[in-house]
């Protein structure tokens, strides 16, 4: 079960008990022990820094100036108000949630797609699946950035083969129309984990549903649309949820193909590459502030849209 | 669930033989295009550099390994620094990983003590927390505290088990134990610290080798953090010192950038080949990554 998984079924059985029965707890000691490391790293690095980055969000702390001796001033909400009549924040907005919708589904549906494909004791499997996977682990990788930059540039290998049909293509990269989907393709080309993912799930779906369908002369169409597609609603749940949330923080892919501009005429500049401009490169730390809560505050939204949503079409087995 | 172990061969009417050759001149087409954008970094790194773009075909006899001699010392240090740098993070990073997940996972899977479930539930949710929304103040303590410019901001957290992914994907592999194990330890009278060294940890290594794989990936691979804390060439790792190559392309040196692209991707073929099966069943209990 998924990490997300995990949390439902905590959040249903919280909610199930009740009135809570004294539990009793006969490894105090040695649990916070062996917690010490983890309870520490979440109140120094999660915990504390999420209260303090939200306080600062409404400073006009700079990143030159110590906030020790130099304590950044309150300004209300002055950032979130810059932020929200700034076009670059809403360019660097769209273009993030253009990114989301379209690369996130795609990448899914050919995952998908593949492992339904692949399954079932399928011949060649293990060369397949680790054929597709490669791609996936490499992929959020500074070098291939770099490889992405050339086999959509100008010269590069999409336009030599388009050449061979005659087709006089511009460089993707350097188009303002353009450059957005190849980063889009670079997701694609990485549905490799998910697939894996997908044909793990494919695997747990017991053998009997079949067995039972096929006694009852169900079609091949059928058993897909009646067992297959169901079971696996709950994994393509969360694999989207996680994916979108993760999406969202696209920052390599975009600093390489635009050589960190966000180029050309910001159609890559990525939320999270405007964020790192903002705050480390014009020192704007208040400002950078207010765009993580405010892109907290949106992937939490779709999140929370997606969960009810998945009442409509995500089946669940318990 | 393997019952394609003991199905009875049948003869397949011809109409499926002709499906199957289709469906498997599909899937290797598809499997060219896949990998062609790889095969064609390796082949053009070995490409005298005006061929490159001359001749984009991957078929070619005029190999030389000039692009592997000048990248490798076209940036301020020679590559080796870099890859050395990126390997001291690394280990860094999977030492910690693999000592602070292993406890914290014995722990929630194994101890029953107070706010175990509220703990739980934030350990599961800060997987799914943007990181951009503590980068601010995490940078400010590290500059406080004098660590830019040094490899602690990038390993020190490790230490303290922020990487909660691994933290879950042990839960589960402990969960996952026979119970009477750890009845049988406890009746024998060990206390907690020898059935997590003594039992525990033996019984996990391939949730431990997991965990090493995918930190060494996400570490080798990691770009924002060195970004931010490493600005000094000395010590930048290969992800960074390639942004070298970018930075620097008016001299237009591809061959270059593409034999040390190929340099830092390596090592992350190398554990691909080795640690496929991990990686494999890593991603498919936890379904992340």
């Amino acid at each position: 079960m998924s990490s997300l998984g995990e949390l439902r079924s905590l959040a249903l059985s919280a909610r199930r008990t009740g009135p809570r029965v004294k539990e009793k707890h006969p490894d105090n000691l040695a649990g916070y022990l062996f917690l010490a490391p983890w309870l520490l790293g979440v109140v120094v690095f999660t915990i504390g820094p999420m209260i303090a980055s939200l306080y600062l969000s409404f400073t006009d702390y700079n990143l030159l100036k110590s906030p020790l001796t130099n304590p950044p001033d309150w300004i209300g909400a002055q950032n979130y108000l810059d932020m929200f009549q700034d076009p670059a924040f809403w360019n660097s907005f769209r273009v993030t949630i253009e990114y989301v919708i379209v690369s996130v589904p795609l990448q899914l549906a050919v995952a998908l797609a593949l492992a339904l494909l692949l399954d079932r004791g399928m011949r060649g499997l293990p060369f397949y699946r680790s054929v597709f996977y490669l791609p996936s682990l490499m992929g959020g990788s500074v070098a291939i950035a770099i490889l992405w930059r050339q086999v959509f540039g100008k010269d590069g290998i999409v336009n030599g083969f388009l050449g061979w049909f005659g087709v006089d293509a511009p460089g993707w990269i350097g188009h303002p129309d353009f450059a957005l989907w190849t980063i889009v393709i670079l997701h694609i080309w990485t549905f490799g984990s998910p697939m894996v993912i997908f044909l793990a799930g494919l695997r747990q779906i017991p053998d009997m549903y079949y067995e039972a369908a096929e006694v009852d002369g169900a079609s091949k169409a059928r058993r897909f649309f009646s067992i297959t597609l169901p079971l696996l609603t709950p994994i393509i749940f969360f694999n989207l949820v996680l994916q979108i949330i993760f999406a969202f923080q696209t920052f390599t892919q975009a600093y390489v193909v635009s050589g960190g501009t966000g180029g050309p005429a910001d159609s890559t500049m990525f939320y999270t590459l405007f964020l790192y401009r903002t705050g480390f490169l014009e020192y704007d730390m208040g400002y950078a502030s207010a765009m993580a809560w405010f892109l907290l505050l949106v992937t939490a939204a779709f999140t929370a849209v997606n969960f009810w949503l998945s009442k409509y079409w995500v089946f669940y087995d318990d | 669930m393997t019952t394609d172990a003991i199905r009875i061969p049948r003869r397949r009417p011809p109409r499926a033989v002709a499906g199957s050759i289709l469906k498997h001149a599909g899937l290797i087409a598809l499997s060219i295009v896949m990998i062609y954008p790889l095969i064609w970094l390796v082949v053009s790194s070995f490409k005298p550099n005006d061929d490159i773009f001359r001749d984009l075909s991957i078929f070619t006899t005029d190999l030389t390994v000039e692009n592997y001699v000048n990248g490798w010392n076209d940036l301020q240090h020679p590559f080796g620094v870099f890859l050395l740098n990126s390997t001291v993070l690394s280990v860094g990073a999977i030492i910690g990983n693999l000592v602070s997940c292993s406890l914290a996972a014995y722990a929630f899977a194994r101890l029953r003590f107070r706010g175990r479930n509220i703990y739980f539930a934030i350990m599961l949710a800060t997987i799914m927390l943007p990181f951009q929304v503590v980068l601010v103040p995490q940078f400010t303590i590290f500059k406080e505290l004098g660590w830019i410019n040094t490899f602690l901001p990038l390993i020190v957290p490790k230490f303290l088990a922020t990487d909660a992914f691994f933290v879950f994907l042990m839960v589960q592999f402990i969960r996952a134990l026979p119970k009477e194990i750890f009845e049988a330890a406890r009746i024998d009278g060990a206390g907690h610290l020898r059935t997590f060294a003594q039992i525990t940890l033996p019984l996990m290594i391939p949730a431990l080798a997991t965990t090493a794989i995918f930190t060494f990936i996400w570490t080798w691979g990691d770009f924002f953090g060195p970004l931010i804390y490493l600005r000094i060439p000395d010590i930048f790792p290969v992800s960074v010192a390639l942004k070298g190559f970018i930075d620097a392309q008016s001299s237009s040196d591809f061959g270059s950038m593409f034999a040390m692209s190929v340099v830092s991707l390596i090592p992350l073929f190398i554990v691909f080949l080795v640690g496929q099966r991990y990686l494999i069943k890593g991603i498919a209990t936890t379904g992340i990554k």
